[in-house]
C-alpha cells in the first residue's frame, strides 16, 4: 500500500520526486486538498493552491530538463509575517488586512528560488505577539491535537507560529516557515509534536519580515523531522546586505553534516531550569532526553545559568520597547487600515486607526513598551533589561566553556485549552520562560518531540547551542529523535 | 581673548546675550542615509522614495557609507574627536512627515565629538580679535518629509522626497556673544563644509538651517534660561532672530517676568519670533538604540583615507596666501569661498605671481564678474588665460593700462591675451628713440606748460606723462617715459 503523499517528510518528497515515484503536481494537489479540507483548524489566513501548483509544474519541467533545485517538488506553508509579493500579508492584524506587498521577503524568495511552492499564508498571533495563537484578528488556530483526558476542548497550537505548527502536525504541509522572537518557533513545535529551529540571530535575513522586536526576531523552519529542519534552514539562511544585522557567513551544509553520534560531546543540564513545581511530565521527558543523549555517547554535565530568572522580565521589557517603536509606522497614512472619523485631524486619525487596527495584546505591548522607554523610566527598565541581557549572554558563554549544547524543556507544560490563559497575560507570558533566554542571547535553539504527557499531548525538548553552531544543535536533536521514537500523531477530527 | 562688548542696554543696566547654534547640514550624497533613493533637490513630489523611506512593513535601514564618510571628514575639518564607535538611536514621535514614526538619529553616542572653529576678527562687526567657538558634537540623522498644505482645500499632502535624507547636526557650545559672532560662525562653518564638500551650504534650498539658542544675562552672571528658535534658514535671519529674541528676553526680565524654556518660530517677514511650544508640552521622544542597526565601528584605514581626502582648509590656505606676500585683506577675500580659492590656486598653478595675481583678482576679475552677473565658476576667462595676461604685464610686454583693454577683449571673445596683443598691436614699446621723438613733440606743442613746470609747477609732470602715453596709444613703457621726460625737462 502506498503511503499518503501528505504523510511524507520534506526529504522523502524531495527524494521520491527525484526518483520518479510521483510528480510534483501530485504532491501539490494532495497537500492543496488537505489544506482545503482543514478549514476547522483555521491554520491559513490565505490559501494559495495556484502558487503551489505553479511551482509544482515548474518542478516537473525542471526534472525533465535536468535542472532540479534543492526543494523542487516540495510545497510549504508561509507564516503570514513574511511579505509575499502580490499575496496579502497581514501579520494577522486588521491593521494590514488587504495589504499586498510589492516585494518579497528575502527568506521566502530564497525558498521559491530553491524550488519550493507556497500552499498559503499561515495564521499566527497578531504581529507575532502571543503564545497560543489567540491574538489573531483572523481567529484562533485550533490544534489538531486533543487531550486524552477531559473532553474535547480545543487546544492551543502554541504561538506565535501556531498556524505553522498546526498545519504541519495536521499534514497540511510538510514544512513551514516560522519566526521566533521569544520562543515562537520552539513552543508551538513542542505543543504539536513537531520540530523547529531558531538559528543564530542574523542567520536568516529579517528583510521583508514584519518586525516585532528587531533585536530578537529570527526566522527558522518548522517540520516533522530534524533532517527536514536542516534542509529547510539551508534554503532560508544566508547573508543579506539589506539587513544590517545579517551574519556575513557562509551557509553550512547542515543536512550533510547530520550525525547522531555524540561521542566526545558534552551536554549541559542547566541547574536553574529545574524549578520548583516543574510539571512532572515535563521533568520525566527531560530525564528521558538526558538518558538518550547519554546513550548517543554524550557526557552529561551540570551547568549554571544564574541569571535565568531575570530573563522573562527582561524580555518583556525589551521586546515591547522595540515593538512600540516598530509598530509606530502603522498610522493610517500610507497603507493598511485608515480610520478617518468625520472632522478628524491628524491625531484623531492616528488614534482611531490604531484603536481599530490593533488587537488588545498588541495594544498592551505597545503601552508597556512606550512606558518603559519614557523619560524617567528608561534607566530603571530598559537600561536594566539590557544589562540583564548582557549577563544572560555571559551565562551561556560561560556554560559553553564546559559543554557543547544545553538540554532543557521547551515549555513548562503541554498545550493548554484555548481560553485557559487569555484572562491572565502573565500566566501566558510564563509559557516562554525556558525559550526566552536563548532568544535574548541570540543563540541557536531547537525543539524536538520528546514524548507525551499523561493526557497524550506532545512535549518538546529544547537544545540550545553556542552562536553559529546550529550543527551541534541539529545533531543532538537527531540523537533524541532517533531514540524518542515519537510516532504519535493527532487523530483526524477536522 | 577679549570678550565681546555687544550689549543690550536695559533700564537696569547692560545685558549680555549668550548664543549657541545647532546647524542642520544636508550631507552631499547621491543616496539617502539608510536607503538607495536619490536626493536631488526640486524633484516631483514622492519620486525619490524607496520602500525603506516610506516605512513599508518589513523594510530595514542600511547605513550609507558615503554619508558617514562625509560626516567624519567634516569632523576632521573642525579638529574634532572622531568616535570610532558610535551608535544610532531612534527618536520616537508621530507626525505625518515621519513615516517610520521615529527618526534615526544619534543621541547617546554621536559620530563626532568635541571640536572647534575660529571666527576672524572683524572690527566693523565688533569682533575685536579672532575667537574660537567650541563645537560640542556632530551627529548624523535622517531628515523628515514635507507636508504640503496648498494642494487641496481641506487636506494636507505629504512629500517624502526628503524623508531619510542624511543630515549632520552640528552643535556649538554657547560661546557666541553677539549676532555678528553668530553670523561669522555660520559663514565660517558654511565655508568649511563647502571646502570639505560634505554639504553644499545652500540655505535657500534648505541644505543648511539653524536652530538658534538664545539667553541673556548680566555680564558675569550665570547663564539665563534659553529659548530655541527653530529652522532659521539664512545668516541674516539668524542674526535678526538673535537680536529680536535677546531684546524680547530683556524686556520680559526687566518687566518682572520670567523666561520660559520653549521652542520658538522665526517669522522672516517681520523679523520676530513667536512661541511654538513650551517645555511642558515637549515630546517625550523615548530615545533608544535602533535595534535594526549595529553600532558603527570605524577602523584606522577608513579614518586615514578620510583624513587624506581633506583639502587645504580656509585657515591654512589663508595663512599660506599671507606667506606668499598677499595682503591680509586679499587673503581673506580669496579664501572666503571655496570656488574663489580654487580659481585662485589654479591661477597660481599657471604661474601667476601671488601679489600681482591677488590684486588683479580682487579688483579686475571681481569687478568684471560683478558687472556680468557671473559667479567665478562661470568666469569667461580661465585661470590659465588670466595667468598669461598677468605674465604679459609682468614682463613688460604690455602696460597695466593696456592689460585692462586686453582683459575686456578676452571677456568678450574668449581669445588668448597673447593673440589679442599681437593682432591689435598693443605691445608696449621701450624703444627710447621712438619715445624721445614723441616727447620732443609733446614738449614742443605745450611750450606754455613747460614754462610753468620749470617755474615750479611740478604737478604738471603727470600731464606730460599722460600726453606722451596718449600719443603712443598707451603702448609706451611708463617707466622709460618717466625717465626720458625727466631728462628732457632737465
Amino acid at each position: 500500500m502506498r503511503t499518503e503523499l501528505t504523510d511524507l517528510t520534506v526529504a522523502e518528497i524531495r527524494d521520491g520526486f527525484r526518483a520518479g515515484d510521483f510528480s510534483a503536481r501530485e504532491v501539490a494537489e494532495a497537500f492543496n486538498a488537505n489544506v482545503a479540507a482543514a478549514k476547522a483548524l483555521n491554520a491559513f489566513i490565505v490559501e494559495t493552491p495556484e502558487h503551489a501548483l505553479a511551482a509544482a509544474d515548474q518542478a516537473d519541467k525542471d526534472k525533465a530538463a535536468g535542472t532540479l533545485k534543492p526543494l523542487s517538488g516540495v510545497p510549504i506553508g508561509m507564516k503570514d509575517l513574511f511579505c509575499t509579493n502580490g499575496v496579502q500579508t497581514t501579520a494577522a492584524s486588521h491593521m494590514l488586512e488587504g495589504f499586498k506587498p510589492t516585494y518579497e521577503s528575502t527568506v521566502s524568495q530564497k525558498l521559491w528560488d530553491a524550488g519550493a511552492g507556497m500552499l498559503g499564508k499561515l495564521n499566527l498571533d497578531q504581529f507575532a505577539m502571543g503564545s497560543s495563537n489567540e491574538t489573531s484578528y483572523f481567529g484562533n488556530v485550533i490544534s489538531p491535537w486533543r487531550s486524552k483526558n477531559g473532553g474535547n476542548a480545543p487546544l492551543a497550537p502554541g504561538g506565535s507560529s501556531g498556524g505553522s505548527s498546526a498545519a504541519i502536525a495536521a499534514r497540511l504541509c510538510p514544512a513551514a516557515t516560522g519566526t521566533d522572537t521569544g520562543g515562537s518557533i520552539r513552543q508551538p513545535a513542542a505543543f504539536t509534536g513537531i520540530s523547529g529551529i531558531k538559528p543564530t540571530y542574523g542567520r536568516c535575513s529579517r528583510w521583508g519580515i514584519i518586525a516585532f522586536a528587531s533585536s530578537l526576531d529570527q526566522a527558522g523552519p518548522m517540520a516533522r523531522t530534524v533532517q527536514d529542519c536542516a534542509i529547510m534552514l539551508e534554503n532560508m539562511a544566508g547573508f543579506d546586505a539589506r539587513d544590517s544585522t545579517s551574519l556575513d557567513l557562509a551557509v553550512p551544509q547542515w543536512e550533510a553534516g547530520l550525525s547522531a553520534d555524540l561521542k566526545g560531546k558534552k551536554v549541559g543540564i542547566p541547574r536553574e531550569y529545574r524549578v520548583d513545581g516543574l510539571d512532572a511530565d515535563v521533568a520525566r521527558v527531560w530525564d528521558d532526553g538526558i538518558a538518550w543523549l547519554k546513550d548517543a555517547g554524550a557526557e552529561i554535565v551540570e551547568v549554571s545559568l544564574p541569571h535565568s530568572k531575570y530573563a522573562l522580565p527582561a524580555y518583556y521589557i525589551i521586546a515591547p520597547a522595540e515593538a512600540s517603536s516598530n509598530l509606530a509606522r502603522y498610522d493610517g497614512v500610507r497603507y493598511g487600515l485608515r480610520d478617518l472619523p468625520d472632522g478628524a485631524n491628524l491625531q484623531d486619525m492616528y488614534a482611531a486607526t490604531r484603536a481599530a487596527g490593533f488587537g488588545p495584546e498588541v495594544k498592551r505591548r505597545i503601552i508597556i513598551g512606550t512606558y518603559v522607554l519614557s523619560a524617567g523610566f528608561y534607566d530603571a527598565y530598559y537600561t536594566q533589561a539590557q544589562k540583564v541581557r548582557t549577563l544572560i549572554a555571559r551565562d551561556f558563554a560561560t556554560a559553553f566553556e564546559s559543554c557543547d549544547v544545553i538540554l532543557a524543556p521547551t515549555a513548562p507544560s503541554a498545550a493548554f485549552a484555548l481560553g485557559d490563559k487569555t484572562a491572565d497575560p502573565l500566566a501566558m507570558y510564563l509559557n516562554d520562560v525556558f525559550a526566552v533566554p536563548a532568544s535574548l542571547a541570540g543563540l541557536p535553539a531547537m525543539s524536538v518531540p520528546g514524548g507525551l504527557s499523561k493526557d497524550g499531548l506532545p512535549l518538546g525538548l529544547q537544545i540550545i547551542g553556542p552562536a553559529f553552531d546550529e550543527q551541534s544543535v541539529l545533531n543532538a536533536g537527531l540523537a533524541i529523535e532517533q531514540r524518542a521514537g515519537f510516532t504519535a500523531r493527532a487523530e483526524k477530527w477536522w | 581673548m577679549t570678550e565681546s562688548t555687544y550689549r543690550i542696554a536695559g533700564a537696569t543696566g547692560d545685558w549680555e546675550v549668550v548664543i549657541g547654534l545647532e546647524v542642520h547640514a544636508q550631507v552631499t550624497s547621491q543616496a539617502k542615509l539608510f536607503s538607495g533613493a536619490a536626493t536631488a533637490f526640486g524633484a516631483e513630489p514622492n519620486t525619490q522614495v524607496s520602500l525603506v523611506d516610506a516605512a513599508m512593513p518589513g523594510m530595514l535601514p542600511v547605513p550609507n557609507r558615503e554619508c558617514i564618510r562625509q560626516a567624519v571628514r567634516t569632523g576632521m575639518a573642525i579638529n574634532a574627536r572622531i568616535n570610532k564607535w558610535s551608535r544610532f538611536d531612534r527618536k520616537n514621535y508621530f507626525y505625518a512627515d515621519l513615516p517610520q514614526g521615529y527618526q534615526i538619529s544619534q543621541l547617546y553616542h554621536p559620530l563626532v565629538g568635541e571640536g572647534s572653529l575660529a571666527i576672524e576678527a572683524d572690527e566693523k562687526a565688533g569682533i575685536a580679535e579672532e575667537k574660537v567657538i567650541g563645537i560640542e558634537r556632530i551627529h548624523v540623522e535622517q531628515d523628515a518629509g514635507k507636508l504640503m498644505h496648498d494642494q487641496h482645500p481641506t487636506r494636507s499632502y505629504v512629500d517624502l522626497n526628503r524623508s531619510g535624507v542624511a543630515l549632520m547636526e552640528i552643535v556649538s557650545r554657547p560661546d557666541m556673544r553677539s549676532p555678528a559672532e553668530a553670523g561669522a560662525y555660520l559663514r565660517k562653518l558654511r565655508a568649511i563644509l563647502r571646502y570639505v564638500g560634505s554639504c553644499d551650504g545652500n540655505m535657500e534650498e534648505g541644505s543648511m538651517r539653524a536652530d538658534v539658542n538664545v539667553s541673556v544675562r548680566k555680564p558675569g552672571d550665570e547663564f539665563g534660561t534659553r529659548t530655541e528658535t527653530k529652522n532659521v534658514n539664512s545668516v541674516r535671519f539668524v542674526m535678526q532672530a538673535i537680536e529680536y529674541e535677546a531684546q524680547r528676553q530683556v524686556d520680559v526680565l526687566e518687566g518682572g517676568g520670567r523666561i520660559v524654556q520653549e521652542t520658538r518660530l522665526f517669522n522672516p517677514d517681520t523679523g520676530t519670533t513667536r512661541s511654538m511650544r513650551s517645555k511642558e508640552d515637549a515630546h517625550d521622544y523615548r530615545y533608544f538604540p535602533d535595534p535594526d542597526l549595529l553600532p558603527l565601528e570605524l577602523d584606522d584605514t577608513f579614518l586615514d583615507a578620510c583624513r587624506a581626502s581633506l583639502p587645504e582648509l580656509p585657515d591654512a590656505k589663508r595663512a599660506r596666501y599671507e606667506g606668499l606676500g598677499i595682503t591680509e585683506y586679499n587673503a581673506a577675500v580669496l579664501t572666503a569661498e571655496v570656488e574663489t580659492a580654487r580659481w585662485f590656486d589654479a591661477l597660481l598653478e599657471a604661474g601667476a605671481k601671488p601679489q600681482q595675481a591677488s590684486n588683479w583678482v580682487s579688483s579686475e576679475l571681481f569687478g568684471a564678474l560683478n558687472r556680468l552677473g557671473k559667479s567665478i565658476e562661470d568666469s569667461p576667462v580661465a585661470p590659465a588665460q588670466a595667468a598669461e595676461l598677468l605674465a604679459l604685464v609682468a614682463d613688460g610686454t604690455i602696460s597695466g593700462t593696456i592689460s585692462k583693454q586686453v582683459f575686456e577683449i578676452m571677456l568678450e571673445t574668449g581669445d588668448a591675451p597673447g593673440k589679442i596683443v599681437e593682432e591689435k598691436g598693443l605691445k608696449q614699446t621701450s624703444d627710447t628713440g621712438t619715445i624721445e621723438a614723441v616727447i620732443a613733440k609733446v614738449l614742443a606743442d605745450n611750450g606754455d606748460k613747460v614754462e610753468q613746470y620749470k617755474g615750479g609747477k611740478e604737478a604738471l609732470f603727470g600731464f606730460f606723462v599722460g600726453q606722451t602715453m596718449k600719443a603712443m596709444q598707451g603702448k609706451a613703457n611708463p617707466q622709460i617715459v618717466n625717465e626720458l621726460l625727466k631728462k628732457a625737462l632737465g
